[in-house]
């Protein structure tokens, strides 16, 4: 029985929406903080308890929200029996951890940062348990990792905080990937990504090929999450971080999201022989392994999470039994483990934040000084340790009773043994914890002198302690629940049982007792025992994932060294060789079509513009060493183009290349100031010669293909233009049509890259000038013999004269754009030049005093303008950018076209004219770094001024 | 009369073209060099306003006037560079 209810959706957000806040209530105090963010989650908490009643009466609540339809992604949710046990867990732990954390935190530690960290992880985590799209559940899967790296690198200062955040990132995240690859495959199988339809078709997945892969993938997911044996390493470094994020990791959390995968998945995968080894197998290892390694732990912590390891591992086995029985206990456990594995963290905390140190060895005798938490720590451990009237004895009994009567590859006895090794190591190291901690007499050398922490502090671990021994007592309160989520898990009918303390002489209660028993043998012989331990040899999980972690990276660094070694020749060369050599191959290939036009005639002039492109490049080539002078044949080779362009009919193109040419000459003269003045030699005959054969193959091979399609008619796309430039776009200049209209999109990106590009320069100067290379640029030398004249006076004066004549021309260009030669981009250029000039002739200071305009301004309200002028079509319901249009007649000026792409290209003008004049004029402001005096005068020599002139005759 | 005048002067030009270069190929100096630039600009002026004549469209003239105001200004910031190193101060 499905329910609709959109309040689902509300309850997984709430913890996101409430991560927003504590980063600003710290502001208001530690309080406040702390209280803010039990707000979302006690109202995430409240809402999820009005649907306790539908939820044990059998209806399951969905909600759903179409995210990417065309993926089978979305934002679909649910809640059963099992989402409701792991919610309430989930946020009741994190109200009680953020009761706890408010005390526990020093006055230091940024507070409102952790509460938000908390908030993303439960966030993550509630997404997890209530997700009903296996690739939205992928997703708070990853968000889980991300977070818990936050929480558990908390303590940014502790290089074991960092270390151990890293190891659990990189474990759980690469789990995580094979989790991805299982899910989809799981997806494909079903068709469906939505896990109530994955569930429901259990049958077709155990029958498929892929259920195989699909279950080693996915479980790899649950098994590194869940610290399963061999990746249970992770979780004793994370214990660096701070107790109350342990205690929530460790206990009700993040580790059990690989247990509610397994139990979630537990329809559609489990039951099979695959399952049951692979699972019961990694589960009983992992169970017995962590319990041994926990019993000579000296850090209590360390303790406690060998200890968590090895509970994971037994709800990991009691799954991977497959029966619906052993699922009922595994979820009675995972209710049991929270409770008292949650107050025993915190009673670690307890212990470390009074006595200053959680090392057992120097504990013992805090019966007397921490009543309190003596009290509560016993309760806690005595349940783990499975001691009856406490809840780990019920769920330990079935656990038992259930590995009794299972076989294992034909053995009827290896599950019982060693489960109940598990058991009697499980007791060892839970009266370790209560005698070697509480118990024995008081000492004088305690770090610090503890007594019990004030009632902030112990509250959580009592309230915790409380369910402890109410279940423990009466176990049918939590049956409801027990059996509800249980119904969940198995998808179907459950046995007939019943929770109780007293099932009478079973196997199950003699091995209970040989466990109890040897335990407390076990305990008397740890200190001999400790010391076989300790010089026995094992391999230290931390040294070994440092060493593979080390190896990959040194892999993956000698691969990019080996393909990036920085140098740009090379590159070029994979690049030139491979695209001509493509061209090569495509031209054997294929058969050209004929010839379809004949040679024009070449003029004699044409051959003389040609003969003085090729014999400027081929002086550049030659004496590119000298690099002034190959800036001097570089204007020549500028020439040539524009006028090529113009006997070529692009008339456009050679405006734009001839302002652009005077620019680029202007730019590379102010870097070349600042840089050596001719290049050295650095490389070999051979390869230079090497380079220049790649160079004219690739050179010869362009000049080929354009001439190749010269002799052709082909089709392409500037007909369209051609035909559609008026009608369009309301201008007969189809290049400038095309620019502000056709691709005026592009044009707009553009723009915006130029921007950014003028502003990247302008940040990168400034960090250079406060940066160690200023100190270089101060000592530049220059020659002795320079002019004494800064400013020339003829060029003063020719440059003002000019200044009005090249703004009017830059006006006209401007606005006749739309139908013939011009446009903003040429305009902003040719504007930039005569500002230029002026910084040029009467120097950067006197011209710096007279621009009122900040260049940064122009780029932005350039970009701005471009940007709404483009909105503005959505007014009319049109795409971005669509162009209206009309024309204005203005007496003394011809008539002109003005339509939205006038003031797009007005846009596209200030942007230019910006970005162009701030990259100049960044670079011009080296020289005042330089040590440049600022001229206060137009002119540095006046020669009807009798002193300066007698100056410059001495 | 008037196309031959043009071809005349189109051979002119274009000879100047290639002495010019001739000049800023071999140099000697820096000064030579710039020279040769900035009058092959002119004649590169006077190219395109004698092939706006010859074609009889004002269509070149932009390009023209273009050239004739902005190329200077390579000249004057190559003859700044010489003379002062800094092309902007």
């Amino acid at each position: 029985m499905t329910v609709d209810d959109n309040s689902l959706i509300i309850i997984a957000l709430l913890p996101f929406l409430g991560a927003l806040v504590p980063g600003v209530m710290i502001r208001a105090g530690r309080n406040a903080c702390a209280a803010f963010t039990a707000v979302p989650t006690a109202l995430a908490l409240v809402m999820l308890l009005t649907k306790a009643p539908g939820v044990f009466a059998g209806q399951v609540y969905v909600a759903e929200v179409d995210w990417l339809p065309q993926l089978g992604l979305s934002a679909a949710f649910f809640l059963d029996g099992l989402g409701f046990l792991f919610a309430s867990m989930i946020l009741g732990v994190g109200l009680l951890i953020t009761l706890y954390a408010r005390f526990y935190l020093s006055g230091e530690d940024p507070m409102g940062q952790f509460y938000t960290y908390l908030l993303l992880f439960q966030g993550a985590m509630l997404g997890i348990v209530l997700s009903d799209n296996i690739l939205l559940l992928l997703i708070f899967w990853e968000l889980t990792s991300l977070s818990s790296f936050l929480l558990i690198g908390y303590w940014k200062h502790l290089p074991e905080g960092r270390q151990g955040a890293r190891m659990a990132l990189a474990v759980t995240g690469a789990g995580g990937l094979a989790m991805i690859g299982g899910m989809l495959i799981l997806g494909n199988i079903v068709g469906s990504y939505n896990l109530t339809d994955i569930l429901a078709a259990g049958d077709l997945i155990k029958a498929s090929d892929w259920y195989l892969p699909a279950l080693i993938l996915i479980l790899l997911g649950a098994f590194t999450k869940s610290a399963q044996f061999p990746f249970h390493f992770w979780l004793p470094h994370a214990m660096a971080a701070p107790t109350p994020v342990s205690a929530y990791l460790h206990s009700a959390t993040m580790v059990k999201a690989g247990v509610f995968l397994m139990a979630r998945m537990w329809p559609a995968l489990a039951g099979t022989d695959a399952w049951f080894y692979i699972v019961a197998t990694i589960g009983l290892i992992t169970m017995v392994t962590g319990a041994l390694i926990a019993l000579f732990k000296d850090d209590l912590k360390a303790l406690l999470a060998y200890s968590t390891v090895s509970h994971l591992g037994l709800l990991t086995m009691l799954l991977g039994f497959g029966t619906p029985m052993a699922a009922v206990v595994a979820v009675f456990h995972i209710i049991n483990h929270l409770t008292f594995k949650a107050a025993l963290f915190m009673t670690a905390g307890i212990v470390d934040h009074e006595a200053h140190t959680r090392d057992i060895k120097r504990l013992g005798g805090l019966r007397t000084l921490m009543p309190i938490t003596f009290v509560i720590g016993t309760l806690a451990a005595l349940s783990m340790a499975g001691i009856p009237l406490l809840n780990g004895f019920l769920s330990k009994e079935m656990m038992l009773e259930e590995a009794a009567h299972t076989t294992w590859a034909g053995s009827h006895l290896a599950l019982p043994v060693l489960a109940t090794v598990g058991a009697l190591l499980s007791v060892a190291y839970s009266f370790r914890f209560v005698a070697h901690v509480f118990l024995g007499p008081v000492r004088e050398d305690y770090p610090h002198k503890p007594h019990d922490p004030p009632f902030g502090l112990w509250a959580a671990p009592a309230l915790l302690v409380g369910l402890v021994v109410l279940i423990g007592l009466l176990p049918h309160v939590v049956e409801p629940l027990v059996k509800t989520a249980a119904g969940a898990v198995t998808g179907g009918e459950l046995p007939y049982f019943h929770l109780k303390i007293w099932h009478g002489f079973t196997p199950a209660l003699f091995m209970s007792v040989i466990a109890t028993v040897g335990g407390l043998i076990l305990l008397m012989l740890h200190v001999p025992l400790d010391r076989i331990w300790a010089s026995a040899p094992r391999p230290e999980a931390k040294v070994i994932f440092d060493r593979l972690i080390a190896a990959l990276v040194n892999l993956s660094r000698r691969i990019s060294d080996a393909t990036h070694d920085g140098a740009m020749s090379r590159y070029l060369a994979i690049f030139v060789v491979a695209t001509t050599a493509l061209g090569y191959i495509a031209w054997r290939g294929a058969a050209m079509p004929a010839e379809t036009r004949a040679l024009l005639p070449i003029p004699p002039l044409v051959f003389v513009i040609w003969i003085l492109l090729m014999a400027a490049t081929a002086s550049v080539v030659l004496m590119h060493r000298e690099r002034f002078r190959a800036l001097v044949v570089l204007g020549v080779i500028g020439l040539t183009i524009s006028v090529g362009f113009v006997y070529l009919s692009a008339p456009d193109l050679a405006l734009t290349q001839i302002s652009v040419e005077t620019v680029t000459i202007m730019l590379l003269l102010l870097a070349l100031h600042y840089m050596p003045k001719s290049s050295p030699i650095e490389s070999s005959a051979t390869r230079r010669i090497r380079d220049g054969a790649i160079a004219l193959a690739a050179g010869g091979g362009v000049g080929a293909l354009a001439y190749a399609f010269m002799l052709r008619d082909t089709s392409t796309i500037s007909q369209y233009h051609l035909d559609n430039s008026y009608e369009g776009g309301g201008g007969t200049n189809v290049v400038n049509v095309i620019l502000v209209d056709f691709r005026g999109y592009d044009t707009y990106g553009e723009i915006i890259v130029l921007g950014i590009a003028g502003l990247i320069i302008f940040a990168i100067m400034e960090a250079l000038l406060n940066g160690p290379a200023s100190r270089k640029l101060r000592r530049t030398d220059y020659s002795a013999d320079r002019s004494r004249d800064r400013h020339p006076l003829m060029v003063v004066i020719a440059t003002r004269v000019m200044m009005p004549v090249a703004l009017m021309v830059g006006a006209y260009i401007f606005l006749r754009g739309h139908n013939q030669p011009g446009g903003g981009f040429v305009a902003g250029l040719v504007v930039s030049i005569a500002l230029l000039m002026q910084y040029m002739a009467s120097g950067f200071a006197w011209t710096q005093d007279r621009q009122r305009i900040e260049y940064h301004s122009l780029i932005g309200w350039g970009v701005v303008l471009a940007g709404l002028t483009g909105a503005a079509a959505w007014l009319y319901a049109s795409p971005f950018l669509t162009s209206l249009y009309g024309y204005i007649e203005v007496a003394p000026i011809e008539k002109f076209g003005i339509g939205t792409a006038f003031l797009f290209d007005l846009g596209v003008f200030l942007a230019v004219l910006g970005a162009v004049m701030l990259m100049l004029y960044s670079l011009s402001r080296i020289a005042r770094y330089a040590g440049e005096t600022v001229n206060t005068e137009p002119m540095d020599y006046d020669p009807s001024d009798p002193v300066q002139a007698a100056e410059k005759e001495s | 009369m008037i196309t031959a005048a043009l071809y005349f002067a189109f051979a002119c030009f274009g000879l100047g073209l290639l002495i010019c270069m001739w000049r800023l190929l071999v140099g000697p100096d820096s000064a030579d060099r710039i020279l040769a630039l900035d009058t092959m600009v002119i004649n590169v002026i006077a190219l395109l306003v004698l092939y706006g004549i010859l074609e009889g469209t004002a269509m070149y003239f932009e390009a023209a006037l273009l050239v004739a105001m902005v190329g200077f200004v390579s000249t004057v910031a190559y003859c700044r560079f010489v003379l002062r190193g800094d092309i902007i101060e």
